[in-house]
């Protein structure tokens, strides 16, 4: 039976030393009326067996196609070292750090990951990282709120759709009213917002790039927002970061982001890597763990979880979230990828994704009736307006190989004609040819 | 040890992604940061170097006896890593299915999902399962959401939920997060005494969450009467799942009556828990609860095909992105594939039997305060040795020198100076009968040297840390 050592002789042995006849003698307490009315699981299988079956289910899924699939989550390329050093057994089968001196490696791994983090977003303080960038976004929301007592946020529509809904569901019992500004064809609206928030917001929420691919500058914005004493909070792509101006360099008190595009594989959905940043003066709102450098005994280096006041297992229901640990393989994968990279490898990234995605828009722009829908700069990811539904151009061109992208009418009816794209240092000149000719031969 | 910033050296190239450096001119220059970013400038092989001696300082299933009572920390068999890792999954976007058509293109995917839920169903009795939640206490919190919508549905003004005060920390913390008050009761005999809930439990009561076994490792026999008892007041039962790992095949929750449970797939069904994380906290529902499942949902049509479904008009919503953490369930998917029924029932049988040999083992050498025939983990006490000044934090620190991992401390909060060890059924005789062995030679230790145990642990990278230190000095980057 697999995984089981003990042999025969020496269930025996234990049964003796406990004192009782049979394993069945163990479980007494459950009395009758408590036993399973049925366990009709299949027979286990051999490790062969189960491979190929699995084999069999990964082979019926297609991912052959060229993509420009985009949204928030993107198809970098993971240098082979995050594999190989994220998959030793001492990382990955290592729990939560509770002893800190058999946990060196974790806990200075995650120290290193909160450094990597507070620079790539311009922020001073990281916690140990949340499930993902959505839920990173509603605990930064939930920590404007016991700053100021407020229960007001004002949203740019120009969020990903995904994480609004996920802020939705996670504050009906909360008694939060959520403020919804519209995008301005794609462009985050500075002016609506600044309009919308009052003495009751206790966030201002916005995204860079935004979810269209639309880059802002938020300086005058967030400088509005604390003057009337709102916490400025932004979810931002960590890649482009490394070339966009930060959240910390215009003014945001927490920056969020979901690190899926440092080193994490797509996944079908995870897992994935939720970055929360702050600055010191929040920095006891934040939730989740978070590392600190201290010294032993002996006067040597050494790292801790640190601030625990703050958490679950000490303060209970008064502490700031019930988050007990974080996504910490992840965050390594995250650390490791930028390390291995390093500082110019992280930016020939990112420059190489917006020269790319330039690149296709200029070819897409050139079809008849194809024209951009996101004003002014952007990123890696841009919007098109076709001359048909989108759902259905992405659907002829499937058929062909090709993942035309995301369509907008997903989660903006108004937009059925409305295409998302994204482009990486993947994308080859060659891929945007064939792309472009294909659409051009799809919209005839 | 250096940290990788430290060892930067401006000008190294790591391992580029491909060639060329494109302009910035696309960007307005307003709009760009300044300056460097501050990541290191490495070679692949200081990167590596710095890794696999970090790694080296760390303890791991792999390498460790992990004996780390309420988080079983069993084997992780290596298949699933394989399994995890095929490209066919590894590849897939996210949001493809929702486009017309590309559903197709990962039924695979879809299958795996459909599969996991209907499996998890079988293995506990619930009517229905979502794998959205991406953590035990995610799940917690999806639970206690699922409560809150249930009563709203029906229109009832519930307030308050309870919890025994042997529960997790994570337990008040997510009916809290739910926006629920929470009532706390006291154990008898160390479980939930069924008269101190009667005495609280009234009509503002949503729910109670119990786990069972509990932390203590004791069995909570007085299930049904309390199944009864919260039915009379249209409260609901929670499963805090993190103990599930002593009682497969042999009581199953929803068959009990419970109507929400959350399983932490890391525990129950050994996958690795990654230093903290990613981990995969699925949650299981009876039929009355089922229509508020977070949305989207995985179903089957007549002709086999998978498909995703939004149209759950009373659902909580979103709590993950997607379909929480794929890789993580897909690897639970593959153990209970390998071990079947008969395999996951013996694994509790033996993980059962562990605990009981070792608690009778240590008898006489530890106080335990609950003595008898206990589940998958046991509490023990430090108190006898406290009387010399060795604590429970001692011994831990001793066990480390000593290679093992160290037992949960201090947890649950109702027993003074706590062990709680739980062995897990894939460590074989050999590995408990030395942990004992040296266990006893701690508490021997403890009479004739106890500063020697105070001392712990000099073998390792570093002594103890002050921790103290760290919470006020606040150093928590690397600075430049």
């Amino acid at each position: 039976m697999p995984f089981v050592p003990h042999t025969p002789d020496e269930v025996r042995e234990m049964l003796a030393t406990i004192g009782v006849n049979s394993i069945d003698d163990l479980f007494a307490e459950i009395t009758e009326d408590m036993q399973p009315r049925s366990f009709d699981l299949p027979e286990g299988l051999s490790e062969m067996e189960v491979l190929s079956r699995l084999e069999a289910m990964a082979a019926k899924n297609v991912t052959d196609r060229v993509s420009f699939l985009g949204a928030g989550f993107y198809d970098h390329y993971i240098p082979a070292a995050v594999d190989a050093l994220t998959m030793r057994g001492e990382f990955y089968t290592a729990y939560t750090p509770y002893q800190p001196e058999a946990s060196q490696g974790t806990l200075q791994a995650i120290f290193e990951y909160q450094t990597a983090m507070t620079r790539l977003l311009g922020m001073e303080c990281a916690n140990a990282s949340v499930y993902d960038g959505g839920t990173a976004l509603y605990e930064a929301l939930m920590m404007a709120v016991r700053k100021t007592r407020k229960r007001k946020a004002v949203v740019s529509e120009a969020l990903n759709p995904i994480y609004r809904v996920m802020l939705e569901s996670y504050t009906t019992n909360l008694h939060i009213e959520l403020v919804t500004v519209p995008h301005k064809n794609g462009r985050t609206d500075v002016e609506g917002l600044k309009a919308a928030i009052d003495d009751e917001t206790a966030a201002l929420i916005v995204q860079n790039p935004n979810f269209f691919g639309s880059i802002n500058d938020f300086t005058e914005l967030f400088a509005a927002a604390h003057e009337k004493k709102a916490v400025t909070i932004m979810s931002a792509y960590p890649v482009m970061q490394t070339v966009l101006k930060t959240p910390g360099e215009m003014g945001a008190d927490i920056a969020t982001a979901e690190g899926q595009s440092l080193g994490l594989p797509l996944s079908f959905g995870g897992p994935y890597l939720g970055v929360m940043t702050c600055t010191k003066k929040m920095v006891r709102q934040m939730p989740g763990r978070i590392v600190g450098r201290t010294q032993d005994t002996e006067g040597r280096t050494g790292y801790v979880l640190t601030l625990q006041a703050r958490e679950q297992h000490i303060r209970r229901q008064k502490a700031t979230s019930n988050i007990c640990s974080n996504q910490s393989l992840c965050a390594l994968r995250a650390l490791v990828h930028v390390c291995a990279l390093g500082e110019m490898g992280v930016k020939r990234a990112a420059r190489l994704s917006i020269e790319r995605a330039h690149m296709c828009a200029d070819r897409l722009t050139a079809i008849d009736g194809v024209s951009l829908l996101t004003e002014g700069p952007f990123g890696n990811e841009f919007a098109v307006t076709l001359p048909v539904n989108a759902y259905e151009a992405v659907a002829r061109l499937a058929e062909r190989g090709y993942i035309a992208g995301f369509p907008l009418s997903r989660y903006y009816t108004d937009l059925e004609n409305g295409l998302l794209v994204a482009c990486t240092e993947k994308t080859t000149e060659e891929q945007i040819g064939i792309f472009a000719e294909m659409l051009k031969g799809a919209l005839r | 040890m250096k940290t990788i910033f430290e060892q930067s050296v401006p000008g190294r190239e790591g391992c580029w992604p491909c060639e060329g450096m494109a302009e910035e001119a696309y960007i307005p220059k307003e709009l760009l940061r300044d300056g460097n970013i501050g990541l290191p400038s490495a070679s692949e092989l200081d990167v590596v170097r710095h890794f696999t001696r970090l790694s080296q300082k760390n303890y791991g299933v792999d390498s460790n006896f992990y004996p780390l009572g309420s988080c079983t920390m069993k084997y992780n068999p290596k298949f699933m890593e394989v399994a995890a890792n095929l490209p066919g999954f590894t590849r897939l976007h996210p949001v493809l299915p929702q486009l017309k058509g590309a559903g197709g293109f990962c039924q695979g995917a879809l299958e795996v999902v459909y599969e996991s839920e209907r499996l998890l169903c079988e293995l506990t009795g619930m009517h229905a399962f979502t794998m959205h939640p991406m953590a035990g206490a995610h799940g917690e919190l999806t639970g206690v959401m699922l409560m809150a919508a249930y009563h709203r549905d029906k229109g009832n003004k519930k307030t308050k939920v309870i919890v025994p005060d042997s529960a997790h920390g994570t337990n008040p913390a997510s009916a809290h997060a739910a926006g629920f008050d929470i009532v706390s009761i006291e154990s008898r005999d160390g479980i939930v005494d069924p008269e101190a809930l009667r005495k609280v439990l009234d009509d503002e009561v949503a729910g109670v969450m119990m786990t069972c076994p509990n932390t203590l490792g004791l069995f909570e026999k007085h299930l049904p009467e309390i199944v009864k008892m919260l039915r009379e007041v249209d409260a609901l039962l929670y499963y805090d799942g993190a103990n599930m790992n002593a009682i497969m095949g042999k009581m199953r929750v929803g068959d009990v009556g419970f109507d929400i449970v959350h399983l932490n797939l890391h525990k129950t069904l050994g996958t690795p828990h990654g230093g903290g994380g990613p981990g995969s906290g699925a949650v299981g529902v009876s039929e009355r609860v089922e229509p508020f499942l977070p949305v989207s949902r995985v179903e089957k049509l007549e002709d086999g095909q998978f498909f995703l479904s939004y149209d759950h008009p009373k659902s909580i919503g979103y709590v993950a992105p997607f379909y929480g953490n794929f890789a993580v369930y897909l690897k639970a998917y593959a153990y209970m594939l390998r071990l079947g029924g008969t395999g996951l029932r013996r694994a509790s049988e033996h993980a059962v039997l562990a605990a009981n040999y070792m608690r009778k083992r240590l008898e006489d050498h530890f106080e335990v305060p609950y003595n008898r025939i206990c589940m998958h983990e046991f509490v023990m006490s430090a108190v006898k040795q406290a009387e010399n000044g060795v604590r429970a934090l001692d011994v831990a620190k001793a066990l480390l020198d000593m290679g093992y991992h160290a037992p949960t401390i201090y947890f649950p909060l109702i027993v003074k100076e706590c062990l709680m060890i739980e062995p897990t059924e894939t460590e074989n005789k050999a590995t408990l009968d030395k942990f004992v062995d040296d266990l006893i030679a701690i508490a021997e230790l403890a009479e004739t040297d106890p500063e020697a145990v105070q001392a712990a642990p000099v073998n390792l990278p570093v002594s103890r840390l002050d921790e103290t230190h760290a919470a006020r000095a606040m150093e928590l980057t690397d600075d430049l």
